[in-house]
């Protein structure tokens, strides 16, 4: 080992400079690799935990996967910690929403817990929420029937103007709030956890509960959310749909760059 | 002394020096330092490629040609495209398309008729440099001896000056032709004392025993629907019979409420403004105090109110006091009470104008 170590510089010296490209493979090999074993290690436990899962559905369960996965940061009985609230009457619309969207676990504490890749199965998910559901009355998973965007889509997107687009932008595209936290993008997410995170406000998202928006009102909400992901901006590319930061941004460096550019061309010597 | 002689002499061998390029100096004037940069001329006159090979010279002929042709094509592109991506109603992509065909079309149409003309002032056309001199602007002594006369005659034969009682009246006639302008423009703001601009700023549609309902549903709201951590976006109830030629935008503009509910326990109440919230709701003023953006933004863990517009920031527990940003003043609380029927009502209007400062504001 030692001896190949120093004999490689002699051989290198030998055949003149080392290639610039080398140190290039080495760093990409390098990476390659530990990113692969990691692949390969985040694979084995997703499976390890998914042949677990295989026979979750109960509250038994769904209290064995709490005791296991939440109960430190929300105690053993729900009552909440230093480092979590109390989950008592959260209801399982709150679990299926901060579980199902990966939000929980949070990987750290902060401003704001991010969506992250779902750490538990669908069944899983349905365990830990009929649990925590049993220790208080809370808002429900809503009905299939609510989540099928069928609704009104107009009295949707004014109920939307009216109630979300302050936070969360008139197309859904997600803002800024105080001190690193954020409304998120509502581009793909599942009507299920557009209903829940509306009954439940999760974070710093207010509640709007059916007395303020009624269950038809939160259909035609995700009714006019789906329709405006789903038909095309008639003004052209819509940039991610952030409002004239973006749209001045873009007009600044591109238009602006163009019309540089044109100008050094126009004065230019011709050759 | 021997200095002063020395700069003496140097500066008469930059005088005697400058000589050369043709400055002359009067005698007595002041001495006129040289230009340190003296004019440097035309570079050498370099020919272009278009100048020595005729081949380089037919192809910037083609591409010029191409680039008009190209323009006329485009034009051509843009009257099809307007018929053949027709705007058909409720088909939204059909804008879209429409927009993008006639645009490239006539994008192209512009955009090869300038890149041509330009190339082809470039690469094509006369190509020496040359000297245009500027013309002497000022006339000659005659000409403005004779100006000089003709207003003195101009006067004489008119009794502009003689004449002081035409002369005066003409003056006051031109002042008074722009005053029926002011009274016009004075007749666009609000009149009357029901108008009163001022009063109009400092007093909303609430008054007392007024429903806070939902907007835009014009709904009434109960205390029991508002759940801790709720919002609501509240007008008054009269507010959504209100029409839109009624003023309805007018008064909802000013009328906006926000209504929270918090646990109790978390605000921090004066002793004089207790009795505005009820168990825990509270009513602030959606406008911005700063320059009046619709204030909505509430985290409802933090309980701090975030304006979108310049990132001021108020904290609901402690009457809506201003913790960030430009607004100088909190937001202005609506005392509220509740009815016999369980409804939420406004004690009063805001006891302070809502919104932005104005120069009457006390």
């Amino acid at each position: 080992m030692f001896r190949t170590h120093t004999r490689s510089p002699r051989q290198s010296r030998n055949t003149g400079r080392r290639s610039p490209l080398a140190t290039t493979a080495l760093i990409a090999v390098g990476l390659l690799f530990t990113g692969g074993a990691y692949a390969a290690f985040s694979t084995t436990t997703a499976s390890a935990e998914t042949s677990h899962a295989a026979s979750a559905g109960t509250v038994e369960e769904g209290k064995k996967l709490f005791q296991a996965n939440c109960a430190s940061c929300h105690g053993l009985a729900l009552q909440g910690t230093d480092d979590g609230p109390s989950l008592i009457g959260v209801g399982s619309a709150s679990v299926d929403f901060q579980v199902g969207t990966g939000r929980m676990p949070l990987q750290a504490q902060g401003p704001q817990a991010p969506v992250k890749p779902v750490q538990f199965t669908d069944e899983q998910v349905r365990a830990l929420a009929e649990y925590v559901a049993t220790t208080g009355p809370g808002p429900s998973i809503p009905d299939e029937s609510l989540l099928q965007a069928d609704g009104d889509a107009a009295n949707g997107a004014e109920l939307f103007r009216v109630n979300c687009a302050m936070c969360h932008n008139v197309a859904g595209a997600g803002g800024a709030l105080t001190e690193g936290k954020y409304a998120p993008a509502l581009t793909g997410v599942e009507p299920v956890h557009i209903y829940e995170a509306m009954v439940t406000g999760p974070q710093n998202m207010p509640v709007f509960n059916d007395a303020n928006l009624s269950p038809e009102d939160k259909r035609d909400i995700i009714t006019a959310l789906k329709f405006t992901q789903e038909n095309s901006t008639v003004g052209g590319h819509a940039l991610g749909s952030l409002g004239p930061v973006a749209e001045g941004l873009f007009i600044w460096i591109f238009g602006l760059g163009a019309i540089v550019a044109l100008t050094v061309w126009i004065t230019a010597r011709s050759n | 002394m021997a200095q002063d002689g020395n700069s003496g002499t140097e500066l008469a061998a930059a005088d005697s020096s400058d000589h050369g390029h043709g400055t002359e100096l009067a005698v007595g004037t002041a001495v006129v330092a040289t230009d340190a940069v003296p004019n440097p001329g035309f570079p050498p006159h370099r020919p272009r490629v278009t100048d020595l090979d005729p081949k380089k010279e037919k192809r910037a002929e083609r591409t010029v040609y191409t680039l008009f042709y190209l323009s006329a094509a485009g034009s051509i592109w843009a009257i099809a495209a307007y018929m053949m991506f027709p705007i058909e109603p409720e088909n939204l992509n059909s804008v879209r398309a429409n927009n993008l065909f006639i645009g490239l079309g006539l994008a192209l149409a512009l955009l090869a008729l300038g890149i041509g003309a330009v190339h082809w002032g470039k690469a094509l056309m006369h190509d020496q440099e040359g000297i245009d001199m500027r013309h002497p602007t000022r006339g000659s002594e005659s000409t403005r001896d004779r100006a000089v006369e003709v207003f003195a005659e101009a006067n004489e034969e008119s009794g502009f000056g003689r004449r002081s009682l035409i002369r005066n009246s003409l003056i006051g006639a031109l002042i008074a032709f722009p005053l029926p302008a002011v009274v016009l423009f004075r007749g666009l703001a609000p009149e009357g004392p029901e108008a009163n601009p001022v009063r109009l700023l400092e007093h909303t549609m609430w008054k007392k025993g007024d429903r806070l309902a939902r907007d835009p549903s014009g709904v009434p709201i109960k205390a029991v629907d508002v759940t801790i951590g709720s919002v609501f976006h509240v007008i008054p109830e009269e507010l959504a019979n209100l029409g839109h030629s009624e003023g309805y935008l007018e008064e909802k503009a000013k009328a906006i409420v926000l209504l929270m509910r918090l646990k109790p326990e978390d605000l921090v109440e004066d002793e004089d403004k207790k009795d505005w919230s009820y168990d825990g709701i509270v009513a602030y003023s959606k406008v911005c105090t700063h320059v009046g953006c619709p204030v909505a933004l509430y985290e409802q863990q933090t309980h701090h109110l975030l304006c979108p517009c310049h990132q001021s920031q108020f904290d609901v527990t402690n009457h809506c006091a201003v913790i960030f940003g430009p607004a100088a003043r909190p937001l202005p609380q609506l005392p509220i009470a509740v009815d016999d029927e369980g409804y939420l009502v406004a004690q009063s209007d805001f006891l302070e104008p809502v919104g932005p400062s104005f120069w009457e504001r006390h």
